[in-house]
This record gives C-alpha cells, sequence and structure tokens, in this order.
C-alpha cells in the first residue's frame, strides 16, 4: 500500500469553510450524475450494482483512508448481509426495508466481534487477521444449510417498500437505491468531518501521539471498523434485494480484493474516490464482459498503468492539480 | 410515375411479407451465449458453445427461410450477480430473445428467475443442478444436455451392472459434494453394490494423498470422486502416481468433461470412468460435425455441452419457424409439444418439467496404447437408455407437472 501514504491530501492547510463549499459541489454534481444517468440511456440495472459497490468502496475508504487501516476481510460484511437480507426476505417474509435493516444489523454485529478482536493488530497483521476471518465467514457460507452452497439464495422477492412502492418496477427501485447510497455517504462524510473524525485522522498520522493526548485509540478504531462494516453491510443488503440473490461471490476473497482496487484506482482517503473507482471497475466488468477471455487482461493493464503514473487515485490526482481535497 | 410504381410495389411486398415475420420481435431472431470465457469452465463451454450456436444457425438455413438470426456472446465471469443484469440487459435493451449454455448453477438458477420474469427463452446446456427442472422448474427454461442427477445415476448404476460392485467415496465436504455422494450411493446400493467407505475432504484441496491412501487400502473396486473442476482433477493426478489404477483399482469421475481428460493426458486419465451425454465419436454423424467444429476452433472437439448448444439452438429455431413468433413462453411450450431430432443427439423429446430426454453413455478413458490419435479417448462401457437416464417426472418436485 505504498499509494495509500502519497493518497492523503492535506486537511489542515484548507479553511473548513472552503472545504465544505466544493465537496458540497461535488456531492450535487454526484447526485445529479446519477439521478440523471438512467434517462440518458444508462441502463439502471447496472447503475444499481455501482451504487451499491460505490457505498461498499466508501465504508471500506472509511477504515484505509481514515484510520490507515488495510482491511483484506471487507467481503465477509457485504456476504453475510446479503445473505441476512435474502433469508429474510425469502424465508421469513420481511418487507424489503426491513430485510435490509436486519442484513445492515448482521454486518454490525459481525463487525464488533471482528474488529474487537482485528484491531489488536495493525499493518500487514491487521489485514491478514480479516482476511482470516473473512475466509471463516466464507467457509460458514459454503457449509451452512441456509446459505445454498453453490447455489446461493435465489429469486429473493423485491416486495413492497414500506407497503406502498413496488420495488419490481426498475425505477421505483432505481430511486431506492440511489436514497440509501447518498444516506450512507451523507453519513460517513459527516464522520470524516467531525471531531471523531479528527482524532481517527490524527491516530491514522502518529498513534502514540493521539493516546499521549488523552484518546483512547482502541475504542476509536473499533467505532470506526463498526461503523465500516455496517455500512458494507447496508451496500450488501441492498445489493441482495436488487439482484434477488445472495451468493458466495460475496463473500469469496475476491471481492474483499476488488474493493481495494475501486478504492486504489479512486483515490484512497478522498471522499469522492471510491465512488469513480467502484465505478470505474463496475464499468469494466459490464460492458468488458463482451470482450469474453480479454476481460481479466484489460483490467490487469489498467491497474498497471494506474499504479505506474497515478499513484493518489484518479480524485487524488485531480485533487492535487485543482490544489482542493475532493 | 415510376416511383410511385416502385413505392407501390415496396409497400405491397412488405405488406406481404410482414405475415410472415410479425411475431419476430424486431424482425430479429437474438440469441445470447452467456457462460464463462475465461475461467474455469472456459474450455467446457466458453468460445466453443459460441462456435456451437453459430453452426446451428447456419445448419438451420436461416438465411435461406428469410429468417433474420444474430448470435452473441459475453462473459459472466462465474459471478450471478454479472449474469444476471447482462441477462437483464440483454432483455431489456438489447432485445435478445433467447439465452443459451450458462454454466455454473448458482448463475444459471439467477438467469432461470429473470427469463421468467421478463418472459423470454432460457435454454440450459452448462450447468448441473438438477433444481432447474426440479424446485426451481419454469415455462421458460429447457435443460438440455445432463443434470448432477443424470450423472450420479447414471455412472452408479451403470458400473455397478458392468461389475464394479464396491465403492469408496471421495467426496468434497460441502453441499454439492453431499448431493453427489448421497444420490450416487443410493443408486449403487439400490443396484445391488456396497458402499466401502468414504472420506471427506476439504474444498479446494491440493493435497489428496492421504485421502488416496484410505481410498486404496479400502481395496474397493470403484473410487467415486465426488467432487468437481480442479480437485478432480488433481484427485485424478495423484491416483496416478499412487499407481491406483495400475493396481486395479478403478476411477469414476461423477464430474468430469472430455476436455478434462484432454488437459489430463492418456497416461494420466487412463482407467477414469465417467457418464457423458455426448462423444464426438459416435457415430458418422457426429464424426463429420466434430470435424468441422474443430476446424473452426483450434483443432478442439466439441465437449458434450457444446453439443448440447448445436441441438438446442437448433431446436429452438424448429420451434420458431413452426411457430413464427419468437415469445418466450409460446416457443418454450412450442419445443416442449415438437419431437427433438439432430444428428448429434438423435431422436428425443423435451418433457413437461423442460427436461430434455435423450440417452446417456458410461465411458471408460484408453490406455496410451489402445487410442489411435489424438482425442481418441473413450471406449464405451454401457449406454443407459434414455428412459432411465433422467429423474423421473414424479420425483422432482417441478410445480408445472400436474399430480
Amino acid at each position: 500500500m505504498a499509494g495509500a501514504a502519497t493518497g492523503y491530501v492535506a486537511t489542515a492547510e484548507v479553511p473548513a469553510a472552503q472545504v465544505l463549499r466544493h465537496q458540497a459541489i461535488g456531492f450535487v454534481v454526484m447526485a445529479g450524475f446519477f439521478a440523471a444517468a438512467p434517462f440518458f440511456g444508462v441502463y439502471p440495472v447496472f447503475l444499481m450494482k455501482a451504487l451499491c459497490f460505490a457505498l461498499f468502496a466508501c465504508a471500506f475508504n472509511l477504515l484505509i483512508g481514515y484510520v490507515g487501516l488495510l482491511s483484506f476481510g471487507h467481503a465477509a460484511f457485504l456476504g453475510s448481509s446479503g445473505y441476512a437480507a435474502a433469508h429474510a426476505a425469502k424465508i421469513w417474509g420481511f418487507a424489503p426495508e426491513a430485510a435490509i435493516l436486519f442484513g445492515t444489523m448482521v454486518a454490525c454485529a459481525l463487525g464488533i466481534v471482528i474488529g474487537a478482536l482485528a484491531i489488536r493488530s495493525r499493518g500487514i497483521y491487521f489485514a491478514n487477521i480479516t482476511l482470516a476471518f473473512a475466509q471463516m465467514v466464507y467457509f460458514f457460507s459454503v457449509q451452512a444449510k441456509f446459505t445454498g452452497g453453490e447455489d446461493g439464495i435465489q429469486s429473493v422477492p423485491r416486495g413492497t417498500l414500506f407497503g406502498v412502492l413496488d420495488l419490481r418496477q426498475t425505477m421505483p427501485m432505481y430511486w431506492v437505491v440511489l436514497a440509501i447510497f447518498l444516506l450512507g455517504f451523507v453519513v460517513l462524510y459527516r464522520v470524516i468531518h467531525s471531531p471523531f473524525g479528527q482524532v481517527l485522522k490524527a491516530i491514522r498520522e502518529n498513534e502514540p501521539r493521539a493516546m499521549s493526548l488523552g484518546y483512547a485509540p482502541e475504542h476509536y478504531k473499533l467505532i470506526a471498523f463498526v461503523l465500516s462494516a455496517t455500512l458494507s453491510g447496508l451496500a450488501g443488503g441492498t445489493k441482495a434485494i436488487v439482484f434477488q440473490l445472495a451468493s458466495l461471490t460475496d463473500v469469496y476473497w475476491t471481492t474483499s480484493g476488488e474493493v481495494v482496487l475501486m478504492a486504489l484506482l479512486g483515490g484512497i482517503g478522498t471522499v469522492f474516490g471510491p465512488v469513480v473507482g467502484a465505478l470505474v471497475i463496475i464499468t469494466l466488468e459490464h460492458f468488458l464482459a463482451q470482450l469474453g477471455a480479454w476481460l481479466t487482461i484489460v483490467q490487469g493493464i489498467i491497474f498497471v498503468i494506474c499504479v505506474l503514473t497515478f499513484r493518489r487515485g484518479i480524485v487524488g490526482e485531480l485533487a492535487r492539480i485543482i490544489r482542493k481535497p475532493l | 410515375m415510376p416511383t410511385l410504381v416502385i413505392a407501390f410495389v415496396t409497400v405491397a411486398t412488405l405488406a406481404l411479407a410482414a405475415p410472415a415475420r410479425a411475431q419476430i420481435s424486431d424482425g430479429v431472431v437474438k440469441i445470447g451465449v452467456l457462460n464463462d470465457q475465461s475461467g474455469p469452465y472456459a474450455d467446457i463451454t466458453g468460445p466453443g458453445s459460441v462456435t456451437a450456436a453459430r453452426m446451428a444457425v447456419e445448419d438451420f438455413g436461416a438465411a435461406k427461410k428469410n429468417l433474420k438470426v444474430e448470435v452473441i456472446a459475453a462473459d459472466h465471469q462465474n459471478k450471478p450477480d454479472v449474469g444476471s443484469s447482462i441477462a437483464r440487459q440483454w432483455f431489456d435493451a438489447e432485445k435478445v430473445d433467447v439465452i443459451v449454455d450458462v454454466p455454473t448453477s448458482s448463475v444459471a438458477l439467477a438467469i432461470n428467475q429473470v427469463t421468467r420474469d421478463k418472459g423470454k427463452a432460457f435454454l440450459v446446456s452448462g450447468a448441473a443442478a438438477s433444481d432447474l427442472t426440479g424446485k426451481a422448474c419454469s415455462p421458460n427454461t429447457i435443460h438440455w444436455t445432463y443434470d448432477t442427477w443424470a450423472l450420479a445415476h447414471g455412472t452408479g448404476s451403470a458400473i455397478v451392472k458392468t461389475g464394479g460392485d464396491t465403492w469408496f467415496f471421495l467426496t468434497a465436504d460441502y453441499a454439492f459434494g453431499h448431493a453427489l455422494e448421497r444420490d450416487t450411493e443410493q443408486v449403487v446400493l439400490k443396484a445391488g453394490g456396497k458402499v466401502l467407505g468414504k472420506v471427506r475432504h476439504p474444498f479446494p484441496t491440493s493435497d489428496f494423498s492421504s485421502f488416496l491412501l484410505q481410498a486404496q487400502a479400502s481395496k474397493a473396486k470403484i473410487i467415486g470422486l465426488a467432487n468437481a473442476g480442479a480437485d478432480t482433477i488433481n484427485a485424478i493426478k495423484q491416483a496416478s502416481e499412487f499407481g491406483i489404477v495400475r493396481g486395479g483399482q478403478n476411477l469414476a469421475g461423477l464430474l468430469v468433461f472430455i476436455s478434462d481428460v484432454h488437459a489430463l493426458g492418456l497416461e494420466k486419465a487412463q482407467g477414469l470412468i465417467l457418464t457423458e451425454a455426448f462423444y464426438w465419436d459416435q457415430n458418422d454423424a457426429t464424426r463429420s460435425w466434430a470435424k468441422k467444429f474443430a476446424e473452426r476452433q483450434r483443432n478442439a472437439m466439441p465437449t458434450m455441452v457444446q453439443a448440447g448448444v448445436y441441438s438446442a439452438v437448433l431446436h429452438y429455431l424448429k420451434a420458431v419457424e413452426q411457430l413464427k413468433s419468437d415469445d418466450g413462453t409460446k416457443v418454450i411450450a412450442k419445443m416442449k409439444e415438437m419431437p427433438t431430432d439432430d444428428s448429434l443427439f438423435g431422436k428425443g423429446t423435451v418433457r413437461a418439467d423442460g427436461r430434455k430426454i435423450h440417452p446417456m453413455y458410461l465411458y471408460e478413458v484408453k490406455k496410451p496404447s489402445e487410442s489411435k490419435g489424438p482425442w481418441d479417448y473413450y471406449k464405451l462401457r454401457a449406454t443407459i437408455p434414455a428412459d432411465q437416464a433422467f429423474r423421473p417426472l414424479n420425483e422432482g418436485e417441478c410445480p408445472l407437472v400436474k399430480k
């Protein structure tokens, strides 16, 4: 993660009000883009997938970008929430909002357990421990009866939101997903720019000094970890309802790796970076599917170019050019 | 004046031509081949299935019959969400009428649901899940080539009947492996065989030595490999290193394809017993088709999945021609009504639950000395007649079948 160290943009140099103004412009541009895209011929189901992964990458970015913890097991939260939401909606007949909430809570609980143990280590050990836990969740999903093993949980009903909005139609589903994404994004944004977020950044820069100032880094790290897990769970639960399925792909370690790449490509430690990174990766995966065997090669080349030429990621480089944090 | 005549003639021709194609949505029958183009199943399905679909369109003579048919393809990367969003986009935005192939059961089951919701057609060749004609059966899906039930039962009963009456199972420790083991064990016992022991190995495993030694010590005539993909390949390779086949025991692969045998080589795969729905060297018709296929596919012979794609697309186009419509639900109903007939699978039928019925074959992999050339791999051990090859209609719990 050599790129991570260079990706941080020094927020301290810019007055707070200015930060808020142009980040607010960025937020409006982003919300406007997603609101308008389906009307310009972009396929809504594809956009919903991109939004779910964008939220997932933003949640992941909270840990890597603002606490400096590289988790290599975030698929565990995305996937377990997906299974929980799918099971709740299909077998227990939960309404979609309740199913997503249930999935999010499961991810939150899992985040508390894994987080409490994992934050005792740091650096490569932290990455390894989170990976180990994620693999445990994966093997549990392979073996457990209710997950359906290789087949996954299929034909999950989308249902009607709050008993009013019929989600079987594509566009209502799209607005719901967009609302969930924006909600998650605003929550993360508030966390990052709160005094709590400042302490996280302090811990990232120099943990012993933060401790000497009277902060307990373990508490802050655990809260950040659980927040990140919960929002990953929100993304996973929503994804399960959108695609009407939950499968092993979402708990597999490649998904944990994919989210690292999304954050890296977009710009670690930037607010909008993970969204851009997720869009790029999902677009590649979706549109290069027609290329067949060339897909993995093209993806690889793009990563190599990114790491060699713009180490701060797309948004990180943009922020450097306009000299403002994004 | 001449312009007016031309205009009149054009309009008249269009009006006359229109009824023939009135029901074909946007004038084109669009076939989407969705499978694994780059991962573990790319040799079994992959670009070969696309070639097979194109060959079916040519052999059907679509151009001569004034029917416009287009074949497109994509890679689902074995991820159900990627497969499901491609399928939705194909149906919604690109006017695809039928999706074929789709290996990986989780992806196939997801597309089974999408196809049903959109009222299109789905012809499965690559996936093995017998649920597709069981609990998850749909009026928009036909499962063409094989399924886990057919493989387990075919291999189990036919081997016992041809002398392999004592078994030892090497099972991948997850739902799929357990199901395969359970199904096969039932058949072995029913056919009068004995199961001397079984061992579960983690999924995935790279070192099979301790499991294989247990299997060897059991002295069972047949070692059943209730696993798939890389696990099966590793088990076969290591069994050859332990000299298990030379010692008089046979391996029975429950999910092995000719492309796997090709990759292993005869030296390692010899003596392996497996069930297939199609082998290129069955008769003159399959040989001549396979030769044409190999010319377009870098000399690779077709797998049963690719042959199944050919046969399924051909039958689909025949149904579209008869019906003069490409409405998914109607075409699938017509396909079930019409008997199937093609040069690869011969005459067959499609059952109410969407199961295509044809014979299955039990093959044994030849010794290197018996093989006459490249791709000459199998000798026939038994033929499982069509009426016994697949799960009986009333046992599948398919809601479409009236009790």
